[in-house]
């Protein structure tokens, strides 16, 4: 039992992991409410889905997956002393984090640019249970992207301060907090790609 | 140098920047009394108003803002942080032997989450287009077609439980990790137990109430129709997850409220505590099945039967691990030399009240009965019962036993007495006409009343003004004493846990030496192993 | 496992993670595929793989495999409870 909280390295990641519980919650309401609405509407989610690029869906998935690989070898490359490449794996997977946001906001501009918007006039003309699917589409994968977008900030800090040698061998638990939150929002992200991408 | 007086000026700066989990607790514990102050004089407005059947003093939809903003004021600015966040800060740290919590900085952050959350509260009442009237669950669809300043309400309770859950996790974190060294999980006092307890609801239960409300602020924003009935949304889906967390919330206020009277019935009974096991796990119980019970909030909303059915079961199963609770207290009792000190003169009322609170809940988790008291003053009796009754009763009663400690000063008994007299007696007037008012007919949240309704509803009034009397009486004496107080003794009741080792108040570092614990906390005759 | 080991936590080679990733692209590139076949098969693979494919993330990528039994519990009590509110919610939903 250690004395200080600060140099508590396991207790710092107990803490992590309670606040990467509190994510999953967050989500679990989304997924929630998906499944109960799926379960209402099992035709209307079917048929709004196809409105969804599968191409895109699966390729942001790969990025993510890599991008999930990179900050795994960057943990394994600082724990091994080996710094400069770490900083070079942690800024990769913020760079691949950005290429996941880029397809995104791609992938939203078209809907935007065919009208598919929250609350506007074609998707409220849709039938019953089609709105849902797209009224939870642009909230889950919204709300996924500003984790997104976050875990992007906090990686480039992350790069930074591995540079720096702030974090390093030995001392590097914030990079690994770091590193569990950039694998939560993949692992939601694994989950939203079946939801909502290959529910045709 | 003792808490109070480190870092140098004590100007209001360094207290708000401060880490120390000790001013942490008294800078919530000052939030807290004016939240409830302002609560406390909106119900008694409200009351007032009932003194009439008909249009007086405030006009319908002020009333319905008047409710709206005591319950969210109550509920997510008094109640839920209640006791976790003033004496789960204060006292978690001290009576497992550490010097401070897991992340004192965090510690700080959740105090100013909670700040700006109660400024939006509080600025959703006097800004935009007026205070929000869909009663503290704002359920859907009115809270989408209201016209008032809900989303800004809402965002503020998202905030206030973002607050609530970095205390959770802080909470869980100190207790795995920073126990002092012989303090096995089975020497914790149980108010740690209780608190570590309810910090796994904190954590577990509340983001699903921010995803929710963020729902409600998006679906005002931008009308993604998630709840909308006209694009295929089901209003109960949000009656669903409003009560997953909603319902769980109920034992964040009264678990920790069990452990600080599990504290003070040994200290004044002179008796080690009955049942130490039964009491810690069934705090567990509570936690664990209180969270799997948030559908009764529902029976007559068209919910499936066989859910309905099931969800009665568990609501009923629930009172099994309370009932542990009351007997273990009881049997703590039996034989002590009791000292009837006003700390445990509130913590025995706790109990009493608290068992009214229960035993009508569980009168209306009878799918039957429910039909006939759902909505009605009935509910609204019985949850006072609870939360004010049960939390509030026993938050006074820390209060009563931690004061000396927290700030060094010995109050007088005396007036806490005349208070507890005062505020008994009104209570019950208040809140047990509202439970023959419900049965009667009576539903919550209406404006007027009807004739047969009125002696009650002036009964209740009546009450309300003992019970503001005696609060006044309560809260005059301690801040008499925070000035003209005798300085406090170190162990004034002869409490054997580890705070009574301090001086009063306590060090800034806590322990000079950390602590080593040998044996089981309330170590009077008979001892029980550890 | 040597106190210095534990006070910054398992390393996991680097040849592991590549061989877990392999495996995430393969099951990903699965579950796709399977989706242009027929429906049930697809709901079937969102089922199976999909929790798979987490499970994997979360034992090597996320080194739970290498914590004690409190990390250990404390993500099974997380999950069982997610599980548990949306088994009861259907409980209503799926009865009603």
């Amino acid at each position: 039992m250690s004395e200080a909280g600060h140099s508590d390295y396991q207790g710092a990641k107990i803490g992590m992991w309670l606040f990467l519980f509190t994510e999953l919650m967050l989500f679990g309401g989304l997924f929630l409410l998906y499944s109960g609405y799926r379960s209402l509407h099992p035709e209307a989610f079917h048929h709004a889905s196809q409105g969804l690029s599968v191409l895109l869906g699966t390729v942001n998935t790969l990025v993510l997956l890599t991008s999930s690989l990179f900050a795994a070898l960057a943990l394994t490359a600082v724990q091994q002393g080996r710094s400069a490449e770490s900083a070079r794996w942690t800024g990769l997977t913020a760079a691949l984090g950005l290429v996941f946001l880029l397809i995104k906001a791609f992938e939203w501009g078209m809907k935007f640019l065919h009208g598919i918007y929250p609350g506007s006039a074609l998707v409220k003309a849709l039938p019953q249970g089609e709105g849902l699917f797209f009224g939870l589409y642009f909230t889950m994968t919204g709300l996924h992207g500003l984790h997104v977008l976050a875990g992007v900030a906090l990686l480039s800090v992350m790069a930074l301060l591995v540079r720096r040698g702030t974090v390093a061998q030995g001392d590097c638990v914030l990079l690994e907090n770091s590193a569990l939150y950039w694998h939560i929002v993949d692992v939601i992200w694994i989950f939203l790609l079946p939801l909502f991408y290959l529910a045709a | 140098m003792s808490y109070l007086e480190k870092e140098g000026s004590g100007g209001l700066w360094s207290w708000v920047t401060s880490t120390d989990h000790k001013r942490i607790g008294v800078l919530y514990l000052a939030l807290l009394t004016a939240f409830f102050w302002v609560a406390v004089g909106i119900g008694i407005v409200m009351r007032f108003k009932q003194l009439s059947a008909g249009d007086f003093l405030v006009s319908a939809q002020a009333y319905n803002a008047l409710f709206t903003v005591h319950g969210v004021i109550m509920i997510f600015m008094f109640v839920i942080p209640g006791l976790p966040a003033v004496f789960g800060n204060f006292f978690l740290p001290i009576l497992i032997g550490a010097k401070d919590v897991a992340f004192p900085r965090l510690n700080l952050l959740s105090w100013w989450f909670f700040l700006a959350g109660a400024c939006l509260a509080l600025a959703s009442l006097f800004t935009g287009p007026g205070a929000p009237d869909t009663g503290w669950t704002f359920y859907v669809p009115f809270s989408l077609r209201t016209g008032t300043n809900v989303s800004l309400a809402v965002f503020a309770a998202f905030v206030l439980g973002l607050s609530s859950i970095l205390t959770g996790i802080n909470f869980i974190t100190t207790v795995h990790r920073l126990r002092c060294e012989g303090m096995t999980w089975h020497r914790m006092p149980l108010f740690v137990w209780a608190v570590y307890s309810t910090g796994w609801i904190q954590v577990l239960a509340t983001p699903i109430i921010g995803i929710t409300l963020l729902l409600v602020i998006l679906e005002r924003a931008f009308g993604i129709g998630v709840f909308d009935p006209g694009r295929g949304g089901d209003p109960l889906l949000y009656q669903h997850l409003f009560w997953i967390y909603s319902h769980p919330a109920v034992y964040i206020m009264i678990v920790p409220a069990m452990g600080a009277v599990t504290e003070i019935i040994p200290t004044f009974a002179r008796r080690c505590i009955f049942g130490y096991r039964a009491i810690a796990y069934s705090s567990l119980a509570i936690a664990a099945l209180g969270s799997l019970v948030w559908a009764h909030h529902m029976f007559t909303s068209g919910m499936a039967d066989v859910a309905a059915v099931v969800f009665s079961l568990l609501t009923f199963l629930v009172a099994v691990p309370s009932a542990i609770k009351v007997f273990n207290w009881t049997a703590t009792l039996y034989k002590g030399s009791v000292d009837m000190a006003p700390a445990m003169l509130y913590a025995l009322t706790f109990v009493f009240l608290f068992s009214i609170g229960g035993l009508t809940g569980i009168m209306q988790g009878a799918l039957g009965l429910n039909v006939h008291l759902h909505d009605t003053y009935w509910i609204v009796g019985h949850f006072h019962y609870v939360m004010f009754g049960g939390t509030g009763f026993a938050f006074f009663a820390a209060l009563l036993y931690w004061f000396p400690k927290m700030f060094g000063r010995q109050y007088d008994p005396k007036p806490a007495y005349y208070a507890w007299a005062l505020m008994f007696l009104g209570f019950n007037m208040l809140y047990g006409s509202m439970l023959v008012l419900g049965m009667m007919g009576m539903p919550r949240r209406y404006y007027a009343h009807l004739p047969q309704f009125h002696t009650l509803h002036v009964v209740a009034t009546v009450g309300s003004w003992a019970l503001v009397a005696g609060l006044v009486v309560l809260y005059w004496n301690f801040l008499r004493a925070l000035v003209f107080g005798k300085p406090a003794e170190s162990d004034p009741w002869g409490g054997k846990t580890l705070e009574w080792t301090l001086a009063s108040p306590p060090l800034a570092e806590n322990f000079e030496t950390l602590p080593v614990v040998t044996g089981a906390p309330y170590s009077y005759n008979p001892r029980t192993p550890a | 496992m040597t106190t210095m080991e534990r006070e910054q936590g398992h390393i996991v080679e680097p040849k592991v993670l590549v061989r877990v990733w392999l495996a995430l692209m393969a099951l990903t590139g699965l579950l796709v595929a399977s989706s242009f076949v027929s429906h049930t098969l697809a709901v079937w693979a969102m089922l199976t793989l999909t929790p798979l494919k987490a499970w994997l993330v979360l034992q090597f990528f996320m080194h739970l495999r290498y914590e004690g039994p409190l990390l250990k519990g404390m993500v099974l009590v997380a999950l069982s409870v997610l599980v548990i509110f949306i088994g009861m919610m259907f409980l209503d939903l799926g009865l009603r």
